[in-house]
């Protein structure tokens, strides 16, 4: 493992809206991501788990705070420099799938592509998600996981620095959930990239170099994990 | 490879082609309507420039009483002139068979053994003039179609008190009489004004002109200075009774048809931009509500790295298609119907060729103009959207906070089921998307409103020419000006019941570099078969201090009541008169310059004169009295206000205000296009909502309800400001519709408003019935499937 870290917060907040209704979705949250990590996010629902990932993929603004990657501060970043901070090293999953609902699978995928400096072939792509024979079928023919699946091979096929998946495998039954957390260790174990996984699943803390558990806004326990699980293994 | 984005647009416009192809229908009407009359404009003009050169028309003419041919030399010498023609004209009555009235008609000299080296006829059907037959003539088609008379009749004339008889040998059309009214009146009739052409020699001596010539035909050298050339023949002219050389722009033909042209191009300038801009603010409203609706797609692409200008390109790609397909089919069709339209002219004008030219700057501006607006909707929508962090762009819309909304729903509650409550709170919610929908759905009333007020506006214009300013029945009017004591000879026949003299006398106002060529008419202090009004029903006391002016002539002289003008008199002495204008009176037919008949008699030193008079008679006794009157020898012709009526109906509803039926349907097809894109725009907005209402167990009734009472609200509210904006554009419509011959009233009356306001609601209801349709069939599972 690299020493240096991908991503570093120091009391990084977000509120959202003002006044009474206001509600502090970020309450200060200081961690360390380290280069070429997975990851995992654990908490409970609106602890903040989201937002925080938002923020640190350049979705989202901070309130407060600071939130560096490689020393550059995301939060000072202009509009223009956060889609190209984004196009350059972000992969996205999406808690809700966000696919292109005129667009096939196969076309889906080749949106990020497109604009991708090195990126994979779309097709094998979603090979690595084995969807590789419904890659002419569109969103509204697709079940909510292989939407999901089509997300995640979006994600894997721009090769990008680092990957943020919200809820992954959320819609996925065992087996094919254990193949997509695979494709997600392949693409941290292969190409070198951090990724970072919010899940529900405490059992897919197993496979992770590091995992977080987040509470009302704040990070509350942080453990590394010398010995991570491949994800064949993970219990489900 | 076609680049993702692209198929994405493909597909868009695939599923959404029933709206992009209502907006482009409206973008279309808007196109069409420039193209068409810039093409018919500029066909017009081309084809009258090119009629009147290839026939060779005189650039001046100069009327004398009688002047002895080798003047003719002399007025070739003239400083600026190429051409020159000398020959006779003079006045005829023509019988005709069955019809009691005499009908006037023009003879005019052809050379015969050369072709005339200026106003040459163009021969419509049969034969040229045979040098060797005196009773042979050319009668102008127009004429001869609406009497069905063909080459090879013959027709009976009485030319300088004589009677003669004639054969026809050919029909002719000529640049000089493309419009033609008899003298003294204002509206052109095909079936009662005639032109004969004969050899010269017969009709110098039906009218003793041997040797002679009564009208000298000049061609100026390109850059002659024309005023200084109408000098010097007025002084060569003048020892043998010159009656003052005019211009082109003067003659009367030329003067109509100028006018005409210069109507379609005021027209042209007014009405169109109108439509463009009602297209142009829907597209607008459209486009930005399109794409709003596409705001999580904008912030998915946000989040993928795309940068604002790389979506920005992609959905102006989308608005440009839709905006190119209905500007592609505008200008097809504003081509094909302008072409129409000119070929329509052509028929009416009986002009032997059309040359159809549109100018390309029409098709650019109206390009320009729809790519523009659609644009600037696209525009202001993605950078509210651009405003969003991508986070909040993907988020679906939090569920509007109802709680916020001034609830007038809640308040009743108790009277209002769940589906109306919940149409009551959206509109609450979100007034200002309603508010827009309801300026979109009036600005399209607006625009219908002010057509059928201008439609309703000619209408209103023929029933006050005829029933309120002219009562009479017949007007009369003599060879020249007589004793007033003629009259009695017309009061004491059989079933004449009122008498009413009148004096017609030509003049040029004229006020500092400003002139009119025209005719006082001296009327009666108290007139009453034919009145001058103000405010459309109160007559004016016409008053002997001065003259009163209809209003074009205070728009076009730039006089008010009280100035002074200058009145040069072109008949008898010729004396040049200075008077105030005492008052501006309506003028909804032609421009009268009125003056009471005493003094202006006084004025020109003739007292007790009349040119004629305006009779209301008994009209079982009618055609008696045209047998009689036929047969007096003063009587140059008489005009039935029947007859007059029908030809101002003719030339409205044919001549230039034929383009209004146009009009209004284009206005109908835009009202149409708002609204249905009101409906469907909702629609789209709420097909989610709508499939779960479905879901929950609400009717496809019930559904639909919640969808389509939304819009009957904002329709309803729309209908009072439809109103509003109709009385704002009707005014400036019915200017671009007025010409110099008649003027329509600008008005928006009660049933103008009632009529727009059915267009309006029918729209709705077909609008709704359709967009009904896609309720009914909305695919729920797909509908919540793909949270677009
Ligand atoms: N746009 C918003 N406006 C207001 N509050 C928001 C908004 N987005 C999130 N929140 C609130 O912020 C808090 C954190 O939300 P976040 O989505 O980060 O939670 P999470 O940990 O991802 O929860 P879950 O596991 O349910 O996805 C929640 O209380 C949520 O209600
Ligand atoms: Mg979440």
């Amino acid at each position: 493992m690299s020493e240096r870290a991908a991503f570093e917060t120091r009391g990084l907040t977000k509120v959202y809206g003002e006044g009474p209704t206001a509600v502090h979705a970020l309450r200060g949250v200081d961690l360390v991501i380290p280069e070429g990590e997975l990851v995992v996010l654990l908490g409970a629902s609106g602890s903040g788990k989201s937002t925080l990932l938002n923020i640190l993929g350049g979705l989202d603004r901070a309130s407060g705070g600071a939130a560096l990657f490689f020393d550059k501060d995301i939060t000072a970043m202009t509009d223009r420099q956060l889609t190209l901070y984004r196009r350059e090293h972000i992969g996205f999953v999406f808690q809700f799938y966000n696919l292109m609902p005129s667009l096939s699978a196969e076309e889906n995928v080749e949106l990020v592509t497109e604009i991708a400096e090195n990126p994979l072939d779309p097709v094998e792509a979603l090979g690595l998600v084995g969807l590789d024979k419904r890659r002419d079928h569109f969103p509204a023919e697709l079940s909510g996981g292989e939407q999901q699946r089509v997300a995640i091979a979006r994600a894997i096929a721009k090769q990008p620095t680092v990957l943020f998946c919200d809820e992954p495998t959320g819609a996925l039954d065992s087996v094919t959930g254990r193949t997509v957390l695979g494709a997600l260790q392949n693409v941290n174990r292969e190409l070198g990239a951090t990724v970072a996984i919010i899940t529900h699943a405490a059992a897919t803390a197993a496979m992770a170099d590091r995992v977080i558990i987040m509470s009302d806004g704040a990070v509350r326990e942080m453990t590394v994990n010398d010995a991570p699980q491949s994800a064949e293994e993970i219990e489900w | 490879m076609v680049s993702p984005l692209d198929k994405k647009l493909g597909r868009d416009l695939w599923r959404m082609k029933t709206q992009a192809l209502a907006i482009a229908m409206v973008i279309a009407v808007g196109v069409l309507m420039l193209v068409m009359m810039d093409g018919l404009v500029n066909s017009l003009e081309e084809t009258k420039t090119a009629y009147y050169e290839r026939y060779r028309l005189a650039d001046a003419f100069a009327p004398v009483k009688r002047a002895p041919r080798r003047l003719l030399e002399e007025i070739a010498d003239i400083d600026g002139v190429a051409s020159v023609e000398g020959r006779v004209v003079g006045g005829a009555l023509i019988d005709i068979e069955g019809q009691a009235a005499p009908v006037r008609a023009q003879a005019v000299s052809l050379p015969e053994f050369r072709e005339p080296r200026l106003n040459d006829v163009f021969l419509a059907r049969g034969a040229k003039l045979d040098a060797r037959r005196h009773d042979e003539i050319l009668l102008l088609e127009g004429f001869a179609d609406a009497h069905g008379l063909e080459p090879g009749d013959r027709l009976s004339a009485t030319m300088n008190g004589a009677r003669r008889e004639f054969r026809i040998v050919g029909l002719a059309q000529s640049p000089e009489f493309l419009y033609t009214t008899a003298p003294g009146e204002l509206v052109p009739d095909d079936s009662r004004f005639a032109v004969i052409w004969m050899g010269e020699e017969a009709l110098a001596a039906a009218f003793d002109m041997d040797g002679a010539f009564n009208e000298a035909l000049i061609g100026l050298e390109r850059g002659a200075p024309l005023p200084a050339v109408l000098a010097a023949l007025d002084r060569l002219l003048d020892p043998y009774g010159g009656a003052g050389a005019y211009g082109l722009e003067d003659q009367l033909s030329n003067r109509f048809i100028t006018e005409e042209i210069s109507g379609l191009v005021v027209s042209r300038s007014v009405v169109p931009p109108i439509f463009m801009a009602v297209a142009a603010f829907l597209l607008y409203i459209v486009i930005s509500r399109m794409i709003s609706a596409e705001r999580l797609q904008i912030g998915l692409l946000k989040a993928f790295g795309y940068t604002n200008m790389e979506v920005g390109v992609h959905y102006f790609k989308f608005v440009l298609a839709i905006a190119l397909v209905g500007a592609a089919a505008g200008c097809l069709f504003g081509i094909l119907s302008g072409q129409a339209l000119a070929g329509y002219y052509q028929l009416y004008y009986k002009i032997p060729f059309l040359i159809f030219l549109v100018d390309p700057g029409a098709f650019l501006i109206a390009v320009a103009v729809s790519v523009v607006s659609a644009s600037a909707g696209g525009v202001i929508a993605l950078q509210s959207v651009f405003a969003l962090t991508p986070a909040v762009a993907m988020r679906p819309p939090a569920p509007p906070d109802y709680s916020r909304a001034f609830d007038i729903a809640g308040a009743l509650k108790t009277w209002l089921d769940q589906p109306s409550r919940m149409v009551l709170r959206r509109l609450g919610r979100q007034p200002g998307k309603a508010f827009v929908a309801v300026i979109g759905i009036a600005a399209g009333m607006g625009l219908s409103l002010s057509m059928i007020g201008v439609m309703s506006g000619f209408s209103r214009s023929m029933d006050l020419t005829f029933t309120v300013i002219d009562r009479s029945d017949a007007t009369v009017s003599f060879i020249e000006p007589l004793s007033d004591k003629t009259l009695y000879e017309l009061a004491r026949m059989d079933g004449v019941i009122e008498v009413e003299r009148f004096r017609e006398v030509p003049v040029i106002l004229r006020n500092g570099t400003k002139s009119h060529r025209g005719g006082i008419s001296g009327l009666i202090a108290e007139p009453r078969l034919s009145r001058a009004m103000v405010n459309e029903t109160d007559p004016i006391h016409i008053r002997k201090d001065g003259v009163i002016l209809a209003q074009t002539l205070r728009d076009k002289l730039d006089v008010e009541a009280g100035d002074m003008i200058t009145i040069d008199v072109r008949e008898g002495r010729r004396p040049i008169l200075t008077a105030p204008v005492v008052a501006i009176a309506d003028s909804l037919l032609g421009a009268p310059i009125y003056m009471e008949i005493g003094a202006l008699n006084e004025a020109l030193s003739e007292p007790h004169r009349v040119s004629g008079a305006r009779l209301r008679i008994d009209s079982d006794k009618a055609d008696m009295i045209y047998e009689k009157l036929k047969n007096m020898p003063a009587v140059a012709g008489v005009s039935l206000k029947g007859d007059a009526r029908d030809a101002l109906e003719k030339i409205m509803n044919e001549g230039a205000g034929a383009t209004r039926f146009i009009m209004a349907g284009m206005a109908a097809v835009i009202t149409f296009g708002i609204v249905f894109n009101s409906a469907r725009i909702a629609f789209a907005e709420r097909a989610h909502d709508l499939a779960s209402l479905r879901v929950m167990g609400f009717t496809k009734g019930e559904a639909a309800f919640v969808l389509l009472g939304e819009l009957g609200i904002i329709v309803l509210i729309a209908l009072p400001l439809g109103i509003v904006i109709g009385h704002g554009l009707v005014g400036a419509i019915a200017a671009g519709f007025s010409t110099d011959l008649y003027s329509i009233p600008a008005e928006v009356d009660a049933a103008s408003g009632g009529g727009a306001a059915l267009a309006v609601l029918i729209a709705a209801v077909a609008s709704g019935l359709l967009v009904k349709r896609d309720v009914d069939r909305l695919d729920l599972v797909a509908a919540l499937k793909s949270r677009e």
